[in-house]
């Protein structure tokens, strides 16, 4: 069979057979196809089938999955009639996949240069001094500086962003016509981010390659797709050009995903898309999403759309695409407007002179070395937190937010200053020292809560332990209470019985702010909670967050590197870099001019889910390993540095003094009115 | 009421993993093949055929007949009644050792993870050069000081066994130690205790069940290996390894004294392999399951 399509994948269903001896379909009918030159960005919920996808362009199924129909071809090679050999032979090569977290999964003990060159050896036959020259030019060519250093460190001696490049050089170090990206950016900074799309975007171009970009993150596939392919429950349901899928996407669920992403230019809540996808193998009549749909009708639940294609080159799975215009509006009246907050003057947690450090260089080797201690990771934070007052700390990995929640909830020591608590309770350093009372008042809510959940442990136990703990609760209380903390975060009673494997990613999170709240705290310390969900389940968290805030008055400190998120949620928003405090102010001020050098550089890489607008990349996006010793933080990437005055002198707190501006600070050399 | 579900669901949980694992082909057959050793082991002195002690020398190096279907060894015993019977000393003694070795290398490594540190990391040197040593060395040295009784071999081999598992045990540790939902224990002013009971026990036993399983498997082997080697069981009790050992000088005439004990070992140590293999996926801790790549 000739094929005009570079990869072409036709009516493909994939499926495994179930202990019940069932099949159960994972894709279903799936057709896609990338000519040379073109990128498709595959979106979707997590569970759609996106991953499964990407893996069968290269003949690779998951264990235990199977082509059931459809061919999948890649230059013409049926790559569904290959054995292992031929296939391994065709991947890496000429069709290269980077998975998610590939700059992690480099091998830790090995230096770079040594895995790019086992990487190429099994794609060429060079000579030795030329397959040194490759090496270096490989490691240039992902933009990284100074390659002939680069190849003897070891991966940890590389930043994240760096880790990735090498990756994605390793992918190309066998030429590919094809690349397969599976969440490439995901985990990385906003400026590492975007500069590494660009570099993709450029990649793809120059070698005029076919590109597969799996996503949940639409703006990355805005900036690097020409094409987009919406799945859902192992269908597809739109295909469409980035700027038809996204700017006006045709199909509900599209519509639903686009709306429920938090923008900068947006002052509230995004929608939350309610309910979850169908799970593989659920019985679905009709619509799959039809539960979730505020268009769908009867005909939607008993008959199942066919896959359309439109006279604008859509393809489209809906009945009712032409009313998407009533979607629109009818689900402008139910945005979410963030919890006012009554502005008490109380304050409820303060920050004094915060320092905190990880380096414990002993007495001795202080002594030998004869070196000055490194600064510390985080320090002369100031910051006063108001009762009820939702605080956004953003800032790159490694700005330390984690560090300052961390020692809020007295998992770490700081080095000086203080947590009071209250206005009144000085807080011991340490958990152990702390009294109950004091503990019950500070919860915290983590980045993942595969992670944060013991696997082990039933939904009843996880809520069973703070409930004990300071209630002393026990059996049908115990219960009642339980039962009730459900119900707040909008789950049912046959939780209880549930483990954390048996839940969604949702769900998961929903338990964990359960746990959180069981104590009924004052204040709830939120590290990245969200930053491991799907969009869509990101705006339902962010939206309860909202709703308990509301109910309780609960302070919360939000921490976060997405700013549209940290935008969406917080009344106040404090930039940290390198663990000092770059600029503090109500969150509409932050957001506007003037910037300060560092919130200017971050807002500049965010990626909006909108082909017609492009970062500004102003800083490189190297990674600093310890902040400066003096000066400002920020001083080797700023782009507006001033000079030695940046080197020496700690920036001045400058106050803005408009009045709506309120308590908005700047720490920078330059003078406020220049800063826009 | 939730010590009730608690209670309820630790039961649930065995029974589903046991249900999981004899749902998988590699568990059904493995279970199945441990289970027929085991029972063998033990009513086999009942349905032996004959005596395994009975020499008759007319029956020296005899081949299979009707009579005696494995045929009979240099002594004219009963090949086949001396098989059956072959493994019972071995899986008493693995069977006492095993538990031991992954108790005490599981104490000891929990308790490594715990401390951590500088010390930690010094243990565990310790404990690697001591691994780098080969097993048989170590052992004869302890069995040619002691003697070769049940009483000294099960202490020998579950002290060596237990070696290796400190290792899994602290790794698996260090990997628990470090997840949120021990900092959010922490975090809550949860006691020590409560978190090395709660948080921390239920996830590394996971992976201890499966690692004693292995272990299992190995000192099978190596019993089998010493009994060879003539420092496990002594004569006449009935033992696979002792068995292969007298017949293998008779190999090229009279194959068939080797041949039952040779089946009925390996057909042991697949089954407990196997066994484990399911185990772990039943678990959920089957780290076989590479990235594509
Ligand atoms: N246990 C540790 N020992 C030494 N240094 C550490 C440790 N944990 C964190 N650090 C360092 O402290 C700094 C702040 O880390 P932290 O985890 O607070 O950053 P973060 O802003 O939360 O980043 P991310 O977004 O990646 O979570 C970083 O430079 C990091 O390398
Ligand atoms: S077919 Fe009906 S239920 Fe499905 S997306 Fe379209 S309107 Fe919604
Ligand atoms: S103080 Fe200097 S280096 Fe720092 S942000 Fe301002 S201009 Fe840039
Ligand atoms: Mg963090």
């Amino acid at each position: 069979m000739s094929s005009s399509s570079f990869i072409d994948i036709q009516n493909l269903s994939v499926g495994y057979t179930s202990r019940s001896q069932k099949i159960i379909k994972v894709l279903r009918d799936v057709s896609l196809t990338i000519n040379r030159g073109e990128s498709v960005g595959l979106v979707g919920e997590s569970g759609s089938g996106k991953s499964t996808l990407a893996l069968a362009a290269m003949g690779y199924f998951k264990r235990g999955l199977r082509a059931l129909n459809g061919s999948v071809h890649f230059n013409n090679i049926n790559m569904l009639g290959l054995d292992h050999d031929e296939l391994q032979k065709i991947r890496g090569g000429n069709l290269a996949l980077i998975p998610q977290n590939s700059g992690q999964s480099l091998t830790p003990t090995m230096r770079i240069g040594r895995q790019i060159a086992e990487a190429l050896r099994l794609h060429s036959d060079l000579s030795q001094t030329a397959f040194d020259d490759r090496i270096i030019e490989i490691l240039s060519q992902v933009r990284l500086p100074n390659p002939a250093a680069l190849i003897n460190r070891y991966p940890h001696e590389l930043s994240g962003g760096q880790q990735q490049r090498v990756a994605i050089a390793m992918a190309l170090a066998g030429q590919p016509d094809a690349l397969l990206l599976d969440e490439p950016t995901t985990g990385l900074d906003v400026t590492t981010q975007a500069h590494i799309l660009e570099l993709l975007r450029d990649l793809a171009r120059d070698r005029n390659m076919a590109m597969l970009y799996v996503s949940h993150d639409l703006g990355a596939i805005s900036r690097v797709c020409d094409n987009v392919v919406v799945m859902y429950a192992g269908e597809v349901v739109l295909t469409g050009s980035s700027r038809q899928t996204l700017l006006a996407p045709k199909h509900p669920y599209a519509h639903g995903l686009l709306t429920s992403i938090p923008r900068l230019k947006q002052k509230e809540l995004p929608v939350a898309l309610d309910g979850r996808p169908p799970m593989p193998g659920e019985a679905i009549t009709g619509c799959a999403f039809a539960d979730r749909c505020a268009l769908a009708d009867d005909q939607c639940r008993t008959t199942s759309p066919p896959l359309t294609r439109l006279e604008s080159a859509e393809s489209i799975r809906c009945f009712h695409h032409d009313k998407i215009d009533q979607l629109a509006t009818s689900s402008q009246k139910v945005k979410q407007r963030k919890a006012a907050r009554k502005d008490t003057g109380e304050t409820t947690l303060g920050l004094e002179d915060l320092a905190i450090t990880y380096a414990k260089s002993g007495f001795l080797t202080q002594f030998l070395s004869n070196s000055p201690p490194p600064p510390a990771t985080v320090d002369n934070i100031n910051i006063n937190i108001e009762k009820g007052e939702t605080l956004g700390l953003v800032g790159e990995s490694g700005s330390g937010k984690s560090t300052i929640l961390k020692t809020i909830a007295g998992l770490i020591s700081p080095k000086n200053g203080g947590i009071i608590l209250n206005q009144d309770t000085k807080l011991t350093a340490k958990v152990e020292d702390r009294p109950s009372m004091n503990l019950r008042q500070i919860q915290m809510i983590f980045q993942n809560p595969d992670d944060s959940l013991n696997p082990r442990h039933t939904v009843a136990q996880i809520l069973a332990q703070p409930l004990r703990l300071y209630f002393q609760l026990s059996g049908k209380d115990l219960h009642d209470r339980s039962v009730k903390l459900l119900e707040q975060v909008r789950l049912g009673e046959h939780y209880l019985s549930r483990l954390p494997s048996q839940l969604s990613g949702g769900e998961k999170q929903r338990v964990a702010i359960a746990r959180a709240f069981a104590a009924e705290p004052e204040i709830v310390l939120c590290d990245e909670v969200t930053s491991a969900l799907d969009v869509s389940v990101q705006a339902a968290v962010l939206d309860l967050l909202n709703v308990l805030k509301k109910e309780r008055g609960t302070t919360y400190i939000f921490v976060s590197h997405d700013l549209a998120v940290v935008k969406a949620i917080s009344d106040r928003v404090a930039v940290l870099y390198q663990g000092r405090l770059c600029e503090i102010g109500p969150s509409d001020a932050v957001y506007q001019a003037p910037f300060h050098p560092y919130t200017d550089v971050l807002l500049g890489a965010v990626l909006e889910p909108d082909p017609d607008t492009a970062p500004t990349l102003s800083a490189d996006d190297v990674v600093e390993l310890s902040p400066p010793a003096k000066g400002c933080p920020f001083q080797r990437r700023c782009p507006k540095k001033l000079g030695e005055i940046c080197e020496n002198q700690t920036p001045p707190a400058q106050t803005s003094i408009q009045a709506s501006n309120q308590g908005h600070v700047i720490h920078c050399h330059i003078p406020l009115k220049e800063l826009h | 009421m939730a010590q009730a579900i608690t209670h309820q669901f630790e039961k649930n949980r065995a029974l589903t993993v046991l249900k999981d694992l004899v749902s998988r082909p590699s568990g059904a057959i493995g279970l199945s093949l441990v289970m027929f050793h085991l029972v063998l082991a033990i009513i086999s002195p009942y349905i032996a055929p004959y005596d395994y002690k009975l020499q008759n020398s007319y029956l020296m190096l005899s081949a299979p007949d009707a009579v005696h279907w494995l045929g009979a060894d240099h002594l004219g015993r009963d090949v086949f009644s001396r098989t059956l019977m072959g493994g019972r000393e071995a899986l008493l003694v693995t069977g006492i050792a095993t538990p031991l070795a992954v108790i005490w290398g599981g104490f000891i490594g929990i308790l490594f993870g715990l401390v951590g540190g500088r010390l930690d990391e010094v243990l565990m040197r310790v404990v690697d050069a001591f691994l780098s040593l080969p097993w048989i060395l170590k052992m004869l040295v302890i069995i040619v000081t002691f003697g070769s009784g049940t009483a000294v071999l099960i202490p020998t081999l579950a002290f060596f066994y237990g070696v290796p598992v400190i290792r899994i045990a602290r790794a698996a540790t260090h990997d628990v130690i470090a997840r949120d939902f021990v900092w959010s224990a922490k975090a809550r002013g949860h006691s020590r205790i409560s978190i090395i009971w709660r948080e921390l026990l239920p996830n590394v036993l996971d992976a201890l069940m499966v690692e004693g399983a292995m272990r299992w498997s190995w000192m099978l082997l190596a019993f089998s290996s010493l009994s060879f080697l003539g420092f496990g069981v002594s004569p006449p009790t009935p033992d696979w390894g002792l068995m292969i050992s007298d017949a293998r000088g008779f190999m090229s005439f009279a194959p068939w004294g080797v041949i039952g004990p040779v089946i009925a070992l390996s057909s042991l140590i697949i089954g407990i392999n196997l066994t484990a293999d399911a185990l772990a996926k039943a678990l959920g801790i089957d780290r076989a399951q590479k990235a594509p790549v």
